[in-house]
């Protein structure tokens, strides 16, 4: 038995209120502690990986009850995994300058910092527990600290983050009722447990109800196309900062639970061959990365843009699930990695534009590639990461995706990942050609632009350098990571 | 919107009387909660309206006085925090999350400390409840914040 899930999960949670507490006396010391929160889970989350690494899975039991009749978390390859990409990407939106991460500062007691905690914690719950119900809570609790954050963007996100409640809370009430008919059928809510009873249960109506509810609560929570329509004004009008956190890890995880859905609590052929899920989720996120990456190109405003590109990028992972086999499975999980940097790094680009000089809208972006030269190169690297050129870390997602195409003798799937590369080619190359060889329109903020300071700066490029470096270690983290993941799917 | 005091003297000498008795109420539904029914949650929204009804029938002015709407957020958190402890702290000494059993109360033992140990969770319950329901109020009554 070992506690290393639980203490990823156990500073998130006390420093989450930690946070408040102090944060109502003094607003600086709320920034220290919700550093210090995640560094100490950071730290867990990294032992965790390596421990998994050596010993394979490690099992907690809550309280000290074992399984089924107590909670149980799991940490494998794939929670591990998950839970890494959380708590890093996590730990770079709380370090991000506040003043430039948010519109405007929270008013006098709105605890941030313990929302964004909170929020973390939900995540990270979500991928380590092993049990169906304890999900749900986290679930809820991630999903409940998402719209509070998001309503923190100004007027109009508070009507795109009640759109996304109702949505979101539709979501939460299908997964639960599917819970709650596995629950009916097998008398149990452990995972591994559950996954034997239903294996005599697989031709019952029930379960199949069971399955179409939680599919399709996950699909709103990931935003899969046609199930989107909260995201673009969701993730828009957010701040920049929330915005990362969302595009880039949030959502993701919704794709996780559908993943652990299909490998461990069922049998892999049970999604596959029983009921049409993966087909029905692979053509849906193949009409999605078209549409996403259409109407990314039609936006002027460059948060909006990426809010569209996002739609697009869940449809490679949704593909990644789809094509069901080992490699389009790697492909997908190795973009959930590549996406949560490219696009957060992409998100905190736009809060340092939109700090430094105003501007939101591309057009008038026109020239800013002298005035802030580090910033721009860290937004070049994971543009191209975006569109998948090497050696950046988006090129062997996709690379993997091509490949399971192949595998699965999948040709559509193949034309929409080629045309959608040229797609998003033409969404990012239109900004970097404004920003390096379009001259100056003489506007004012572009003209007195300059370098953002180290606090913003740092942020940036970090994950501009970590997306080059995933590219150059992606075999390992492939062969490591993810191959014991996808090597439960019939090839 | 509430900053007046409630005018009719029947209310007040009625929600004057009642306040301690909900009060006394709401502790004896946590400390009883893991024998019967009741529990944290439940005692803590039984403090949360006595405090709620002061607000109501004194008027903001006087109840933010006597009850500081900064100590909602705060008791919410302290009361979060104790549970959090309660879990984190059998750990440290060799329990798993929430090992009740494991707390370092040197005294006490077995079947007993773990009643202690569910205890202290429902105390800590009892108080985030509180704290929180205050806070929702206070922010939708929109004085002071």
């Amino acid at each position: 038995m070992s506690s290393l899930s639980i203490l990823t999960l156990a500073p998130l949670l006390l420093f989450a209120f930690i946070t408040t507490l102090v944060g109502i006396w003094r607003l600086k010391w709320a920034y220290a502690a919700a550093v210090i929160g995640m560094l100490l889970s950071l730290i867990a989350a990294g032992a965790g990986v390596f421990r998994v690494l050596a010993e394979g899975k490690l099992r907690h039991f809550l309280g000290g009850w074992p399984p089924p009749f107590g909670i149980e978390y799991v940490l494998d390859h794939l929670s591990a995994f998950m839970a890494l990409i959380i708590v890093f990407i996590g730990l770079i939106a709380v370090v991000y300058p506040p003043e430039a991460g948010l519109y405007q500062p929270p008013r006098k007691g709105i605890p941030m910092y313990g929302l964004l905690l909170l929020l973390f914690a939900g995540l990270v719950g979500v991928v380590v527990t092993g049990d169906l119900f304890n999900l749900f809570v986290f679930l809820e609790i991630y999903s409940l600290a998402s719209y509070a954050l998001i309503t923190l963007g100004g007027d109009r996100a508070v009507v795109a983050s009640f759109r996304y409640l109702i949505l979101g809370t539709i979501a939460g009430s299908f997964y639960l009722l599917g819970v709650g008919f596995i629950y009916f059928s097998t008398g149990t809510l452990n995972m591994a447990d559950a996954a034997q009873r239903l294996v005599p249960l697989y031709s019952s109506p029930v379960v199949m109800a069971a399955v179409a509810l939680i599919v399709i609560g996950m699909c709103i929570k990931m935003a899969l196309f046609p199930l989107h329509v909260w995201l673009p004004d969701a993730h828009s009008y957010a701040s920049p900062m929330v915005a990362a956190v969302l595009a880039g890890i949030q959502i993701e995880v919704a794709a996780y639970v559908v993943v652990r859905f299909m490998l461990t609590i069922f049998q892999p052929h049970y999604f596959i061959d029983v009921l049409p899920v993966t087909t029905v989720i692979g053509w849906m996120a193949a009409v999605g990365i078209i549409f996403g990456s259409v109407m990314a190109i039609a936006q002027r405003d460059f948060k909006r843009m990426l809010a569209y590109s996002t739609v697009a990028q869940v449809g490679y992972i949704g593909l990644g699930i789809g094509l069901a086999n080992p490699l389009g499975l790697i492909g997908g999980l190795l973009h959930i990695l590549n996406h949560a940097f490219m696009k957060s790094c992409l998100f905190l680009v736009a809060g340092g534009i939109r700090y430094k000089t105003g501007l939101h809208e591309i057009p008038k972006f026109a020239g800013l590639g002298r005035k802030m030269p580090l910033m721009m190169a860290a937004f070049t690297v994971a543009a191209l990461s975006m569109v998948g050129i090497p050696p950046t870390a988006g090129f062997f997602s996709k690379w993997y995706l091509v490949l399971g195409s192949i595998d699965a003798g999948n040709w559509v799937f193949l034309a929409v990942i080629l045309a959608s590369s040229l797609l998003t080619a033409v969404y990012f190359f239109r900004m970097v050609e404004k920003l390096y060889a379009v001259p100056s329109s003489g506007d004012a903020a572009v003209e007195q632009a300059t370098e953002p300071s180290a606090g913003i700066l740092v942020p940036i490029l970090v994950l501009a350098v970590g997306i080059i470096i995933l590219g150059l270690i992606n075999a390992l983290i492939v062969t490591q990571l993810l191959m014991p993941v996808a090597a439960l799917l019939p090839s | 919107m509430i900053k007046e005091r409630y005018q009719s003297i029947i209310v007040q000498v009625i929600c004057s009387l009642l306040i301690p008795f909900i009060q006394l109420f709401a502790l004896y539904v946590i400390f009883h909660g893991h024998y019967g029914p009741g529990g944290g949650f439940q005692g803590g929204v039984l403090l949360a309206v006595s405090i709620i009804l002061q607000r109501l029938y004194l008027g903001t002015e006087v109840s933010y006085r006597k009850f500081p709407p900064k100590l909602a957020p705060a008791l919410g958190a302290i009361g979060m925090l104790v549970f959090g402890l309660a879990g984190v702290i059998p750990m440290l000494f060799g329990g798993a999350f929430l090992d009740y059993g494991n707390l370092p109360i040197p005294w006490v033992h077995g079947a007993e400390l773990r009643a202690l140990g569910i205890l202290i969770v429902e105390i800590g319950i009892g108080m985030a409840v509180f704290g929180t329901l205050v806070l929702i109020f206070d922010s939708l009554i929109g004085e002071g914040w």
